[in-house]
């Protein structure tokens, strides 16, 4: 099922044993609370996105209707915020595989005689999960300003333009996307690579194989679910994220992503179905890809 | 903590262990990889070791430019009164959220193992998109829906916020405990004629406790660091997260560097913990066997 697509060491299935009463009640008051917190808003999601502005109401009263129109007039509106997020969150995952291949391989497959060492490097990529969010994204904005030492230094080496910032940029919300995915993107490689057979390797290497061949016929094949995992679960949060790309942290005027409509037409603007139809418009995009991607990679029957 | 964050952990904890290389495979990396994947860990560990520090500086109004070392931050962490309220709120939050998600998590998990019954791949299917959906839109449409109901939010709806996104992942960390388990146990139970209960209690639980105690540690974690999901739904009430995004624009106060120090040192002593007691555990374990 769906799980597998994510979770790259599934337990083997038992048969299951019994037919029972005991199981309707075990799964209806969790299966209830999802329906209700989860199915539920989705639903209600699409009622608000095709509602109309009251007749006589306030800002922010609106009616049931069918206004389809909202759509065109959100993605005509945002169509540039709503391309950025899928290009931002593109660079992000694509920074993040790279960054992290080379490390879940050593921590993986080169660390394995010394398990101790492998369980402290594991420990110290899930770290930033232990500290906030927002503070770690903070601390970059902070490294990262004009004042800071990296910049000043970037600058005395004419490295960067004297008037050039790095906060505010394009640049710089990628760079906290990634960053902040980064262990989404470690941790189901690692999985993966972790129960990599070496014999196949030395079976490459046995036959005349140069090691980059070998990398790219065996070693990555063979850790294929750990990509795929690995991308989608960094993929999905990066696009749906707005607080790398939001003026008081990483990002500047021209770097608002969908996330950051969809808060501001929610929270601030009181425009719901604005808010509501962007928010179906990047589900059905991101569910789009993730199926069309999982198609591609060749694991089909993980979706 | 982040939802996604959550089933990367879930699913890095459930892969089962290989057996171990007996070779080191040396020849590919030599020296290049071995010092990539230190200067890789370090960088993740920048920002860390950042909000560490200047949980020592002797700030005014914003930590944003270092004014020399002090512990006041750490002695007096409530002389921001607002930081500390939103913590508590946080903690209560996390508790409540955590207690419930596990309980009605655990339940779905023995019953997704155990059991035979209809509609599973679109049980599978509902316990699966909450973790497949971005924030802003699980956000959102909750919050539309109570808008549509005409519910004050606040701490409850932040609560029931909490609970939804975190079932899926007591799910899928329980689902794999229950499935190493041993049915022979219970039948034995049952064999000497312990009721459903007793068995319930006295055998099944206890050899689930430790899964159930993971998938806990994990919803209070992504409880705890949850923003996107939070400001949706809070109307006035402030917590942790939220109240560093809100005061992000005006500067933070070095006593929420405190707390979150605070936290993440307890945490990775809670995590290095258990890999500690696990590894003996293993020790003990291959010298019986």
């Amino acid at each position: 099922m769906a799980f597998s697509a994510f979770a790259t060491g599934t337990a083997r299935e038992q048969v299951p044993r019994r037919k029972s009463r005991v199981a309707l009640l075990l799964l209806l008051p969790g299966i209830l609370y999802l329906v209700l917190f989860f199915l539920v808003p989705l639903v209600s999601l699409v009622i608000t996105s095709l509602q109309a502005p009251s007749a006589f109401g306030d800002v922010g009263s609106y009616q049931t209707a069918f206004n389809w129109n909202n759509y065109v007039v959100s993605i005509t509106q945002y169509g540039d915020q709503i391309v950025r997020s899928f290009f931002y969150a593109v660079l992000a995952t694509v920074f993040a595989l790279l960054f992290s291949y080379p490390l879940a391989y050593f921590i993986g497959v080169t660390a394995r005689p010394w398990p101790l060492l492998q369980n402290l490097m594991l420990v110290l990529v899930i770290a930033p999960f232990f500290i906030s969010f927002l503070l770690r994204t903070l601390a970059w904005k902070s490294l990262l300003s004009d004042e800071s030492g990296f910049v000043t230094g970037l600058k005395a080496l004419s490295l960067l333009a004297p008037d050039a910032h790095i906060t505010g940029t394009p640049v710089a919300v990628v760079f906290g996307l990634t960053y902040n995915f980064i262990p989404f993107m470690t941790l189901p490689l690692y999985a993966a690579l972790e129960r990599l057979d070496t014999q196949y390797l030395e079976a490459g290497s046995d036959l005349y194989a140069r090691p980059s061949t070998v990398f790219r016929k065996v070693t990555i094949p063979l850790s294929m679910p750990g990509i795929v995992s690995g991308v989608l679960l960094t993929f999905i949060p990066a696009a749906g994220d707005y607080v790398n790309a939001s003026r008081e942290f990483l990002g500047g005027t021209g770097t608002a992503m969908m996330g950051n409509v969809i808060e501001s037409n929610f929270l601030i603007l009181l425009n719901y179905p604005a808010a509501a139809s962007l928010s179906i418009i990047l589900m059905v995009v991101i569910l789009a890809i993730v199926t069309a991607y999982v198609r591609r990679s060749g694991t089909e029957d993980l979706l | 903590m982040t939802v996604q964050e959550g089933l990367v952990i879930a699913s890095a904890a459930d892969a089962p262990h290989p057996p171990r290389a007996r070779r080191a495979q040396f020849s590919l990396g030599s020296w290049l990889l071995p010092v990539y994947t230190a200067l890789a860990l370090i960088f993740l560990l920048i920002p860390i070791a950042y909000t560490f520090v200047f949980s020592f500086n002797n700030s005014l109004k914003s930590n944003i430019s270092w004014r020399g070392f002090t512990l006041d931050n750490w002695t007096n962490v409530c002389n921001a009164q607002d930081v500390c309220a939103a913590f508590g709120n946080s903690i209560l939050i996390g508790v409540v959220a955590t207690v419930v998600a596990t309980a009605l998590g655990t339940a779905i998990a023995i019953a997704l193992v155990r059991y035979r019954f209809r509609f599973r791949s679109a049980i599978s299917l509902l316990l699966f998109l909450p973790m497949a959906t971005p924030e802003v839109v699980l956000g959102a449409g909750l919050a539309s829906e109570f808008l549509g109901a005409g519910v004050q939010k606040g701490i409850g709806t932040i609560i029931v916020a909490h609970i939804m996104f975190c079932i899926s992942f007591v799910v899928v960390t329980v689902k794999a405990r229950v499935s190493s388990l041993d049915p022979a146990l219970e039948e034995a139970g049952r064999d000497l004629y312990g009721s459903p209960a007793q068995v319930f209690w006295r055998i099944t639980f206890p050899l689930l406790l430790p899964g159930i105690i993971a998938a806990a540690l994990l919803s209070f974690a992504l409880s705890f660091d949850d923003f996107i999901i939070t400001s949706f739904n809070s109307g006035s009430a402030t917590t942790f997260p939220k109240f560093v995004y809100i005061s992000a624009a005006r500067g933070i106060p070095a006593e929420a560097n405190v707390i979150a120090s605070a936290v993440f040192l307890l945490a990775i002593v809670l995590v290095i913990g258990q890999q500690v007691t696990a590894a003996s555990r293993r020790k003990r374990l291959t010298r019986v066997g």
